[in-house]
This record gives C-alpha cells, sequence and structure tokens, in this order.
C-alpha cells in the first residue's frame, strides 16, 4: 500500500472534505506546491485558486480554495480557507455568471473568485 | 354579569393572549439555540486549527511580529462589544453592556484611551442614549452570523491595530461577548485578542504539552503570521458572534419560559379571583331573592289579619 497521508480541507464555517490522500498539489504565494506522505512540517500562505487531491482510491478531489493556508505535520495536511467549495458543489452557469458581472464591473477581487470557481469546476 | 366580573373575564382574555405568543417565542428560541449550537460546531476546525498555525508560527519562529508583541506604554485600546438586536431576552444584552462597562473602566484605569465597536441595536441604543462616542457599529445580523459579516467587523479593527497608535491606531484589542456555556447558563467574558498572549493561545488550543514540529515557512515566517493574523482575529469574532447568538436565544427562551410561567400563575390567580366574584354575586342575588320573598310573605301575611 502506498503512503499515505491524511487531508483536512476546512472552511470557515464547515468541514468540506476529509479523507486520505496520497498527493496534494496546492498554490501559495510562491508558486505551485505539491504535499506527498512524509513531506517536511510546512506552513504556507495559499493564493486563491484550484487545490488538487489525489485520494488513495485513486480518484481526485478538486476544490476552489479562496484565502487561506495550508499546513502539514505528522503526516496530517489542513488546508484552511475561509472559502472552500468542492467543484461539484460548483455551479458553473452561475460561476459563469459572475465571471460576466464582476468583468463589466471590473471588481478584479470578484473576477478572480469566480474564474477560479470555474477552472475548479472545469478541470482546466 | 356584574362589573367585577367582567373585569376579571377581560384580564384573563388578555393574559392568556399574551401567554400564547411567550409560548410560542420560546419554542421558536428553544428551536435556534439548536440550530446556533451547530454553527458553533461547525467553525471548530477552522478555529482549532487556526489556533495551531498561530502557536507554530509563533513559538517555531524567532519573528518579531507587532502583533504579537506588546507595545511599551499602550496608550489605546479598541473594545468590540457583542449585544442583540431584538430585546425580550432577559438580562442578555445588558449583562454584555456591563461586562464592556467594567472593562472599559479598567483600560481608563490603566491610562488607555477606549474606542469601542458595537454589534447589535441594543448595544447602539444604549450607548447613543447616553451620548458615548462610538467608533462603528453594525446591526441587523446577530440572530445568524454569518462569516462575511465576521469579515466586516474585523476589516476596521484589522486596521486600526495596524496603524501607529500616533495617527488613531490602537495598541491591544479587546472583545466583549456572552459566552454559551450551556443551555442554562451564558456568561459574559471579555478577552484581549491582540497582541497575542502565547500563553493563552495554548490553553486554548488542544495542543497543550505537545510539541509543535519545526516548520518550513512559505514563503517566510514573517509573511505566514502577516497573513495569518487577520485571518486569526476574524476567525476569533466569527466564533464570538456564533456563541452569542447562541447565548442570545437561551436567554430569550429563558425569559420567555418564565413569562410563560408567570402568565400561568397569573390567569390561575385570576380565575380564582372571577370565581370567588362570581359566587359573591350568586350569594347576594339569593339573598336578594329570599329577602324580597320573606318581604312579600310578611306584607301579604300583615294584610289579611
Amino acid at each position: 500500500m502506498a503512503a499515505e497521508l491524511h487531508v483536512e480541507l476546512v472552511a470557515a464555517d464547515r468541514n468540506v472534505w476529509s479523507g486520505e490522500a496520497t498527493l496534494v498539489v496546492a498554490r501559495t504565494t510562491s508558486g505551485d506546491i505539491g504535499v506527498m506522505p512524509g513531506h517536511q512540517p510546512l506552513l504556507g500562505v495559499l493564493e486563491s485558486g484550484p487545490v488538487t487531491i489525489r485520494t488513495s482510491e485513486g480518484g481526485t478531489v478538486v476544490a476552489a480554495v479562496h484565502g487561506g493556508f495550508i499546513s502539514f505535520a505528522d503526516n496530517k495536511l489542513s488546508l484552511l480557507a475561509e472559502i472552500a467549495e468542492l467543484a461539484d458543489e460548483i455551479d458553473v452557469q452561475r460561476a459563469e455568471r459572475a465571471l460576466e458581472s464582476a468583468k463589466s464591473e471590473e471588481d478584479a477581487g470578484a473576477e478572480r473568485r469566480a474564474d477560479v470557481r470555474l477552472r475548479a469546476a472545469t478541470g482546466q | 354579569m356584574g362589573a367585577q366580573l367582567r373585569v376579571y373575564k377581560r384580564r384573563i382574555r388578555a393574559v392568556t393572549a399574551t401567554k400564547k405568543i411567550t409560548k410560542a417565542m420560546e419554542m421558536i428560541a428553544a428551536s435556534r439555540i439548536v440550530k446556533a449550537q451547530r454553527k458553533v460546531a461547525a467553525s471548530m476546525p477552522y478555529a482549532t486549527e487556526l489556533t495551531r498555525a498561530v502557536t507554530a508560527v509563533a513559538t517555531g519562529s524567532t519573528t518579531k511580529h507587532p502583533l504579537t508583541t506588546e507595545a511599551e506604554a499602550p496608550a489605546r485600546a479598541a473594545i468590540v462589544l457583542i449585544t442583540s438586536d431584538r430585546g425580550l431576552a432577559g438580562g442578555y444584552s445588558s449583562n454584555a453592556i456591563k461586562a464592556a462597562d467594567r472593562l472599559t473602566e479598567r483600560l481608563r484605569g490603566e491610562g488607555k484611551e477606549v474606542d469601542t465597536y458595537i454589534v447589535g441595536r441594543k448595544g447602539v441604543a444604549y450607548y447613543g442614549f447616553r451620548e458615548r462616542k462610538v467608533a462603528e457599529s453594525w446591526t441587523g445580523f446577530t440572530d445568524s452570523p454569518s462569516y462575511a459579516d465576521a469579515k466586516n467587523v474585523a476589516a476596521p479593527l484589522i486596521e486600526a491595530i495596524q496603524t501607529e497608535t500616533a495617527e488613531g491606531g490602537v495598541d491591544e484589542l479587546h472583545i466583549v461577548f456572552t459566552e454559551f456555556v450551556s443551555m442554562m447558563t451564558q456568561n459574559p467574558v471579555d478577552d484581549r485578542m491582540l497582541p497575542l498572549s502565547l500563553e493563552k493561545v495554548q490553553e486554548e488550543s488542544s495542543t497543550k504539552g505537545e510539541i509543535l514540529p519545526l516548520f518550513d515557512f512559505e514563503p517566510s515566517a514573517e509573511d505566514v503570521l502577516d497573513a495569518l493574523l487577520p485571518r486569526y482575529v476574524e476567525s476569533r469574532i466569527y466564533n464570538a458572534l456564533l456563541q452569542s447568538a447562541a447565548s442570545e436565544h437561551a436567554a430569550r427562551r429563558r425569559a420567555m419560559k418564565s413569562a410563560t410561567d408567570n402568565a400561568g400563575d397569573l390567569v390561575k390567580s385570576l380565575s380564582r379571583l372571577a370565581n370567588a366574584a362570581r359566587q359573591a354575586e350568586i350569594t347576594q342575588e339569593i339573598s336578594e331573592i329570599v329577602g324580597g320573598a320573606s318581604a312579600m310573605a310578611d306584607a301579604s301575611a300583615g294584610s289579611d289579619k
């Protein structure tokens, strides 16, 4: 059996996802980072962006994460985010509409959020 | 029907109507406590993880951050007071306000200026009536606060603590809210959020005694702390708002329960009085009839002679 790490994806108001994984890829302020079991203890600041979790069953969980942290110690990885949504929870049409309206209102923050959401949902 | 009896009947009707209303409010509050408690529980993982991370950075690095070191001569402090939007919750709001007053008094005694930030219409009304200065206030979400509300409240506070004291910033950040202990007990508490005292953070988190590993910071310890502390403040405020909401519903449930009980007692004693009045009326009628009949009998007996 391949080594595993325990992942907790936690949003401010709920526990979004937790389970075993073999690889987690997240975007920190200094670039994408991949964490595998046995990684050195790590604490980093996350950018708004998609997080990819390769589960130990071979599946992939993608989530859009806004404003958060990644911390890894003792083979336990926590992803903290103010807002976190799993890809299959995201309503693509709504995200598209949000992107349109953010673009027309030139709201950079909202545009970025909608963009991240869309990318996580469509897997690009 | 006698006048006395009519008055009692009317009062019984009025009290019964009031009792129905308070009973309904009690049940609504009771159902909301459960919801609010669930929200508190749902916010716990984030809060504990965040506290863990803050402890890790603060203990695992030698970084000196303005938000974790105490100012040498703190001159200004900010207080966030969390009250309710609506009344009929017993002493809930006034207890929180009293706690804030005590804290203000104490801080003034230590020679600090105090800026007050208020959440909830009751607190705003209290300060407005006494013409006290309020730095900023928020209303309309104390029933079921969302994380976005906590962010709104936190934003000016974080800004204030990051500005220099000479330019209108503050050195300390305190929060006054009502801690939800159980359905029957809610305590108003005051707490210093910033500057962070590490012993307290460790006490709160479950990491007591556990030795935290040496973390690799990405990009750097300072940057991580910079990003962590505002989130920490937001999360603390969010937790305080949620606990206060749960406490508010619990206090309201209790207040409404005793109001319902009192109304029940009142209806009972009024019914007793009404019964006594009715009985007195009947007794009077009977004695009048008897008296009338004997008078008639006496009169006819007299004429016969």
